[in-house]
């Protein structure tokens, strides 16, 4: 078992009081693919970050247990993360305009990934920056490596931060939105290189998204987020038998061309969904 | 590279036009002054045909667009006038006192920027802790004490109190004329004709100015590099940082600090043309021999040629930093272009 | 009544009114204000100063100009709280009425400077092309001179004097405010309710005055609190040079460049309107600093 979460809670605290982003959410995760769908502020990109315990520094989290790979994640000290975070879970961020660091060449950023767990000389990791950019079939890795992330497409800049958190070789890695900044052509190829990486090097996935079918595609399982609660979680076959209102909500306003739909429904939500 | 050379092109074009318009702003203020510059020369008492002929001589008889010119081509000669006080032509007095002030300002803005980034960095890196309440108000309290207050009283604490600094002046008087003058500042003359008493003594003189005067830029300093830090800590890619695993030193330092430093280079540099102005006043009162002393003398004895010239001159200096931040700006960060 | 203007009327979620919405808009801001203790002293420290100096002849029982040489240079006492000067006259009235010199003075720069900054930043900004880089063309020359060095020459040329002083700070006040003018005025030259105006035939002049400008103020107003301390530090500055308020006038500056020798022995006389200024200055820096986080969180 790979990561392990029990009751797992997420608080802000703000000018009005404290509002609650997580409640209760559990999960289990082993060498599989899960999804986590859900819209914006339902606590999906928070629980998959609580894992590194990557939350932002005003959020307070408290869970019955949170472990990875039986290392305690909530009580570990920082220097237990730094080998968790990047060695053995990766975390891809939706736009790498902004989650690449825009002063550093993308090889440097990639060989620092790799240099920080695995040592060795400089060259080495330099070396090991440029396959790794082959590996995440880039063409011309050599120029890549030499290029500012601001000379890069959003697909290809997409691609260097996969191959800077595939560096150190980890067992986990979280995609949270990883194709909702990129174009819509590009978008099928990441996630497809993604999938085929995972498989290949028999990796565990999270896979953050709003796109349930999209999601339903690339993993075993989906977990179904709304207002900071798991609302129904079901294997990815299974999607058709979904039982909450929520998630057939979400199926239903997709337009098909299998049958007629003069208009596509619109959502009611109800009340109840948030009393669990 | 060829756009990056253009831009370039583009802050230097600006040069010229902003240089003439230095240039009239001093000559109109030295046209409209009600101290009439004849009289400074000739005295309240002189005759009216002495003070015609001081005028013709000076041209001041002449239409003012005609004066201008004059003006103009004296300053392409490097010609300012001559000072009513020191009897010399401006340009030379500003040579002799130059040196100082760039002396001072040069060991102020090194103390500066050694406190005051790291001050910015930390206090950015623990924002809302103890240490950054504390940071800030350091920081407020140097950007709200008056220069010529921080000096008097460090002056009547470490001079006449505690009797542990030297007072004003650039050197005592019995290590004066000893050390023949090369580049104009003391603590280097001293080192290169090898006169260690001297140099003890005027680093000792220098110690306390330049202090003062480290603490006026180190507040602006450690504000700004704190805001930069703020923001560029609140990037993505911090996050990115963070989930690569790298150490807290690493991701401050190397990601955080490395996205602000080209920025914070502009802001030294500027930081250091704010100290032209620092300088006038911490001048005046360690009575540092330097171009700021010798603008509020000439400005006491009504001198307005050393005054303009003075002006002009640290307008100048101001202009050649601003463009020196502007062109590294855009030389070192690899996203302009 | 007590009932409509409550705590949960200025905190609702869903304002009833355009009214409801700014005033819940600015409870919340200066719920926000108030949490930040550093601004509320300089809240406060702005606000004595402001009473303390308006009631300065209330306050002092001595006369701020009565010389009296026998009992000059005094140490502080019960009859004279900060002691005396060089002419014998009571220090802590002519800190009062320092503070009307000083704060007429701010006031002043602040009247003309904040206008016409104003005026040429949206001007230019409205306007474009040759208006707009003649008039940034300006500006840049007259940030082009540290503030004190030019106003020093300003005044030099003018003549020592609290008129001039307030002139030439004015004169080298204004170029930041005509910068943030224009960079507002860009981002809204564009926008669809400035081409709606415009389509209604109103003119360039009532578009920037009626539209424009107002947008600009708040911007304007946090520069101007920030800016305070700086037009402290510069009046005391070109005092204590010779070149601000002349005495006999009690300018802090001045009073310190007046008593200046005396530091050795009487290290009050100068120390304590050294003090005053500090405060004066500190208070609006952190009034200032406050204002910025509410108002305008992008402006340093």
């Amino acid at each position: 078992m790979l990561v392990e979460i029990q009751n797992l809670r997420i608080q802000f605290r703000t000018a009005t009081g404290v509002s609650e982003a997580v409640r209760n959410v559990s999960l289990t995760l082993g060498q599989e693919k899960l999804g986590i769908v859900g819209e914006s502020g339902s606590g999906k990109s928070l629980t998959a970050r609580s894992i590194l315990r990557l939350l932002p520094s005003n959020a307070i989290s408290t869970a019955d247990s949170l472990t990875f790979d039986g290392i305690d994640v909530l009580r570990a000290d920082e220097r237990t993360l730094r080998r968790i975070r990047g060695k053995r879970a990766g975390l891809i961020l939706q736009d790498p305009k902004f989650s690449l660091n825009p002063v550093m060449t993308a090889g440097a950023q990639i060989a620092e990934a790799w240099h920080v767990h695995r040592g060795g000389s400089r060259k080495a990791a330099e070396q090991a920056a440029i396959e790794l950019l082959a590996q995440v079939q880039i063409r011309d890795p050599q120029r890549v490596a030499r290029a500012y992330p601001h000379e890069l497409s959003g697909g290809m800049g997409q691609r260097v931060m996969i191959a800077m958190m595939l560096a150190p070789d980890p067992e986990l890695l979280i995609a949270d939105e990883p194709t909702s900044a990129l174009d819509a052509t590009v978008q099928a190829e990441i996630l497809r290189l993604i999938e085929d990486l995972v498989s290949r090097r028999g990796m565990g996935l999270i896979l953050i998204s709003h796109d349930l079918p999209l999601v339903s595609h690339f993993c075993d399982r989906v977990m179904v987020m709304y207002a900071g609660r798991v609302v129904e979680e079901l294997a990815a076959a299974a999607l058709t038998r979904a039982r909450h209102p929520y998630t057939r909500g979400l199926l239903e306003c997709l337009p098909a061309l299998s049958h007629r739909q003069t208009r596509l429904p619109v959502m009611q939500r109800d009340p109840s969904w948030l009393e669990v | 590279m060829n756009a990056r050379l253009q831009m370039l092109a583009g802050s230097f074009a600006s040069i010229p036009l902003t240089l003439f318009g230095l240039i009239l702003v001093t000559f109109l203020i030295g046209r409209v002054m009600p101290i009439d510059p004849v009289i400074a020369i000739a005295g309240d008492h002189a005759p009216p045909d002495v003070i015609a002929a001081i005028r013709t001589q000076l041209g001041l008889d002449r239409p003012l667009l005609v004066q201008f010119w004059i003006y103009l081509v004296n300053l392409v000669h490097g010609d300012l006038g001559r000072s009513v006080m020191t009897s010399h032509p401006v340009t030379e007095d500003v040579a002799r006192y130059f040196p100082a002030t760039l002396e001072l300002a040069t060991t102020a803005i090194i103390i500066a920027i050694l406190i005051g980034v790291p001050l910015g960095v930390f206090a950015a890196a623990r924002q809302g802790s103890r240490f950054d309440h504390v940071v800030r108000v350091v920081s407020l309290a140097g950007q709200s004490i008056p220069i010529f207050v921080l000096g008097l009283l460090c002056l009547l604490i470490f001079y006449v109190k505690l009797g542990i600094a030297p007072g004003t002046g650039q050197l005592d008087v019995a290590y004066e004329g000893m050390v023949p003058r090369v580049t104009g500042m003391l603590v280097i003359d001293s080192v290169i004709v090898g006169d260690w008493d001297s140099f003890w003594d005027a680093l000792a003189h220098l110690a306390q100015p330049a202090l003062v005067l480290a603490y006026f830029s180190m507040a602006y300093i450690t504000r700004m590099t704190r805001a930069f830090m703020i923001e560029s800590l609140s990037g993505e890619y911090i996050i990115t940082a963070r989930a690569k695993g790298l150490s807290a030193a690493r991701i401050l330092w190397r990601h955080a600090f490395g996205n602000i430093a080209v920025r914070l280079v502009t802001v030294l540099a500027l930081a250091y043309a704010g100290l032209l102005e620092g300088a006038v006043i911490t001048e005046t009162v360690f009575s540092w021999p330097g171009l700021g002393l010798y603008l509020t003398v000439s400005l006491l004895n009504a001198d307005m040629n050393a005054v303009l010239g003075a002006t002009l001159v640290v307008g100048l200096v101001y202009l050649v930093l601003n463009l020196l931040s502007d062109v590294l700006y855009r030389l070192l960060d690899p996203r302009v272009a | 009544m007590i009932g409509v203007i409550s705590r949960d009327w200025l905190l609702t979620e869903t304002p009833a009114s355009r009214a409801q919405a700014a005033w819940v808009r600015r409870y919340r801001g200066w719920l926000q204000f108030r949490g930040n203790g550093l601004a509320m002293v300089g809240l406060v420290t702005v606000a004595i100063m402001i009473l303390a100096s308006l009631a300065a002849p209330l306050l002092a029982w001595q006369d701020a100009s009565a010389q009296n040489l026998a009992g000059r240079l005094a140490p502080p006492s019960f009859a004279h709280w900060f002691g005396t000067d060089e002419l014998g006259r009571d220090i802590y009235a002519r800190i009062l009425y320092g503070g009307r010199v000083t704060l007429g003075m701010v006031v002043s720069v602040v009247l003309l400077v904040a206008p016409v900054g104003l005026a040429v930043g949206s001007v230019a900004g409205y306007l474009g092309g040759l208006a707009d880089r003649l008039l940034m063309r300006v500006t840049d020359v007259f940030l082009a001179f540290p503030r004190l060095v030019l106003a020093l020459a300003f005044v030099a040329a003018l003549k020592p004097g609290i008129t001039s002083a307030i002139i030439a700070i004015a004169l080298t006040a204004w170029p930041p405010y005509a910068r943030l003018a224009r960079a507002d005025t860009l981002t809204v030259r564009h926008s669809d309710f400035i081409a709606a105006v415009r389509l209604t035939g109103a003119g360039s002049l009532r578009i920037i005055v009626r539209h424009i400008m107002p947008l600009c103020l708040s911007s304007v107003i946090v520069r101007v609190t920030l800016d305070m301390s700086g037009i402290i530090l510069t009046a005391a500055s070109l005092g204590f040079l010779g070149m601000g308020a002349q005495p006999p006038m009690p300018e802090w500056g001045t009073m310190i460049a007046s008593s200046r020798a005396f530091i050795l022995d009487q290290w009050w006389v100068p120390t304590i309107p050294g003090i005053a200024i500090f405060v004066a200055s500190l208070a609006f820096n952190l009034l200032g600093d406050g204002m910025r986080d509410v108002l305008d969180p992008r402006q340093r």
